[in-house]
């Protein structure tokens, strides 16, 4: 099993005919992921190498079954985009495009709890799902990753992801799936619901947990695991030595109270019985020991 | 991107709101003009990117032009946490009775927007806060519904605003909160939030951050950004489109994406070392992002030793490697570079780096290895070269 996606999910991709969504989803499909539409309004009927394109994503749903989209969109074009994709029923969303306006992501988040509460969205500014050797959908290189188990990944970085899906391969562990949330303020997706699904999904047997300094969803994640958790998780946490931020005003220092520097979210992480590494060779090496034990 | 004072207020004019009349100065012959135009009595008020600015002498009251004159020449240059005051705000004087505090933001964990309003307003919030959390009336709001006047009616209750006050302060935080969100900020905080003798609201101060993702949609954004507060490495990277932060250390970091070049100055720390800079050269890492980054490296002359950290994905080793030797063949680098790669076909990079390594240009397996290199280097003096 996996979590999100799994050889059976049809992905379209609204920008396929863009160079990034082109290149990107072509990828995806050589790595075997079902990529069965494209979408842009003023192209449809032509195609993408082989890969048909709609003028809207209902119209690729309705042809392919398809049941996940991809958003290769530029930034001012993400809320539509998004939106079109839940109302044709899409099940995942995933958001590639970095530089969302924070407004956007929070209004879209809102909006899409309301309105589609069915509809996961992953990202925005995220580096997408893989659960290796069944689905690659985004910008992760596929042949970085070792299939199977035990381990589920869920991180806010997108080079740290493939730092740890890279050492755990030279490590020949396997990975159900990796979820790259996004370092974004208002992300779709977060540590707590990835980690809620790789608990309950049988063939993840630990969790790696990777993190960055600011918000606090690292001490939400924390509060979760110390909850719910009964599968092991390996932490980092990244920005240890990163100095305070310019900010100007104080009222996000009043919201936050505290919360947001790595120490207080691997303090957070350690208490709530967490493996934390000082770096992330050392969280690797803690997975691997984890997964020696299992 | 941070705004001035008089930036933030002349951007809440825009939208309708009530600010005092005041005129932008940076010379006291500037401040003394700008007086005699606005009337006295006038404030003369520093413009910086940091809080704080009347405890440090920065706010000062002139009841002549002889005291806009010595204010202004005494403000100018006046060094507030560690921001040295360039430009001034003269600003007609106003007749306060009532200080409130207001700010909206975007609260992440709650992935609403925060609302927060306090009675005691005109002094530190943070020290409000810790004393009396209650003196805060907090009210999340659903980007979706926006603030309707009626909430507002609530909230402004809630917070214990003067009765007689709490009808005209209800219309203006309706009015800007429609600013912080069509303006996409991140933050819009006044403090104090004024009523006068009179009964008029007024926003005497402003503390604006906007949103740097929304320029799309807001053409006159970039003249804020030449306005940032950078200092002269900062302003070299930002101007390549790096993104940069400066430290006080001497090595050099260059890492390919947000979160491992964080890693990365992380690990310099822990080996006892200490960095120059956080910069991120992004996914491609081709040879010009590269040549980029060890110029604006190079020319920050505290490095004397530089860490190249890169992690290839879709990116062939190959290809970095070939980036990273056209780079240093463009720029002169007076430091030795320790380089760490790995990932994606990192076996046939470094290959190709292994004929061009000497004792400027060193290669390590594992990101501490090359991190411990890079420092001992840094640490022992002989890295730079001399002129």
């Amino acid at each position: 099993m996996s979590i999100f996606v799994d050889e059976n999910t049809r992905v379209v991709y609204q920008g396929l005919t863009g160079s990034q969504g082109r290149y990107y989803g072509l990828l995806n499909r050589d790595y075997g992921t079902q990529v069965v539409a494209g979408t842009n309004p003023r192209k449809a009927g032509t195609d993408v190498d082989g890969v048909p394109i709609f003028a809207t994503v209902a119209d690729a749903a309705a042809a392919t079954g398809a049941t996940a989209s991809c958003v290769f969109i530029p930034a001012p074009g993400v809320p539509g985009a998004v939106l079109e994709a839940a109302e044709a029923g899409m099940e995942l969303v995933v958001v590639i495009t970095e530089g969302v306006p924070a407004h956007d992501e929070a209004f879209l988040f809102n909006k899409l709890r309301r309105d589609h509460p069915d509809v996961r969205l992953l990202g925005p500014n995220c580096p997408g799902i893989i659960s290796p050797g069944r689905c690659n959908i985004g910008i992760t290189a596929g042949h970085i990753a070792e299939a199977g188990g035990p381990v589920g990944i869920v991180s806010r970085s997108g080079t740290l992801t493939y730092q740890a899906l890279y050492e755990l391969k030279q490590q020949r562990i396997g990975v159900t799936t990796c979820v790259g949330i996004g370092g974004d303020p208002v992300p779709g997706t977060t540590f707590v619901d990835c980690l809620a699904a790789f608990e309950a999904d049988p063939e993840t047997r630990a969790v790696m947990m990777i993190g960055e300094i600011g918000g606090s969803a690292e001490e939400e994640a924390a509060d979760f695991i110390a909850d719910h958790m009964t599968k092991p998780v390996v932490a980092y946490v990244a920005g240890v030595t990163a100095p305070p931020g310019k900010k100007m005003g104080h009222a996000g220092a009043i919201v936050s109270g505290g919360k947001g520097t790595a120490a207080a979210k691997m303090e957070a992480l350690t208490a709530a019985g967490a493996r934390v590494g000082q770096n992330p060779t050392e969280a690797g090496e803690l997975m691997v020991e984890i997964v020696a034990s299992l | 991107m941070d705004l001035f004072e008089h930036q933030g207020k002349e951007l809440f004019a825009r939208y309708g709101l009530p600010v005092p009349t005041g005129e932008v100065a940076f010379s006291p012959d500037d401040a003394v003009a700008a007086a005699e135009r606005l009337g006295l009595p006038v404030v003369v008020k520093a413009q910086v990117h940091t809080g704080g600015r009347g405890k440090a002498g920065g706010v000062k009251l002139a009841a002549d032009l002889d005291a806009v004159r010595s204010h202004a020449a005494g403000i100018l240059g006046l060094d507030i946490s560690g921001h040295i005051v360039r430009r001034l705000w003269i600003e007609q004087a106003s007749d306060i009775a009532e200080e409130y505090y207001a700010s909206f933001t975007l609260d992440r964990s709650a992935r609403k927007h925060l609302g927060m309003l306090s009675a005691e307003g005109g002094v530190d919030i943070e020290t409000v806060a810790a004393r009396d959390p209650e003196a805060i009336a907090r009210i999340h709001i659903d980007p979706v519904d926006g603030l309707t006047q009626p909430v507002c009616r609530q909230w402004v209750q809630a917070a214990r605003i003067a009765g007689s006050a709490a009808e005209a302060v209800a219309e203006v935080l309706v009015t800007l909160y429609g600013a912080y969100v069509d303006a996409d900020a991140d933050l819009v905080e006044v403090n104090p939030l004024i009523v006068t003798s009179g009964g008029d609201v007024v926003l005497l101060d402003s503390k604006v951050t906007l949103d740097a993702n929304s320029t799309f949609r807001h053409d006159d954004y970039a003249t804020y950004d030449a306005t940032q507060t950078r200092d002269e490495r900062e302003q070299a990277a930002h101007a390549k489109r790096l993104q940069y932060v400066g430290l006080d250390g001497s090595v050099g970091v260059i890492a390919n994406g947000a979160g491992l070049a964080m890693s990365t100055v992380d690990v310099v720390n822990q080996v006892g070392g200490s960095p120059a800079n956080f910069l991120d050269i992004g996914g491609g890492a081709n040879a010009e992002v590269m040549a980029g980054a060890l110029e604006v490296i190079n020319n920050d002359p505290a490095v004397t030793a530089i860490l190249i950290n890169i992690f290839g994905g879709i990116t062939r080793g190959e290809e970095i490697a070939n980036g990273i030797i056209e780079a240093t063949r463009r720029v002169d680098i007076d430091s030795p570079i320790v380089i760490r790669l790995d990932g994606t076909n990192a076996a046939e990079g470094r290959e190709l780096l292994e004929p061009h390594l000497s004792g400027a240009l060193m290669m390590e397996p594992t990101m501490l290895d090359a991190a411990r290199r890079a420092v001992a280097l840094a640490g022992s003096g002989d890295g730079k070269a001399q002129p």
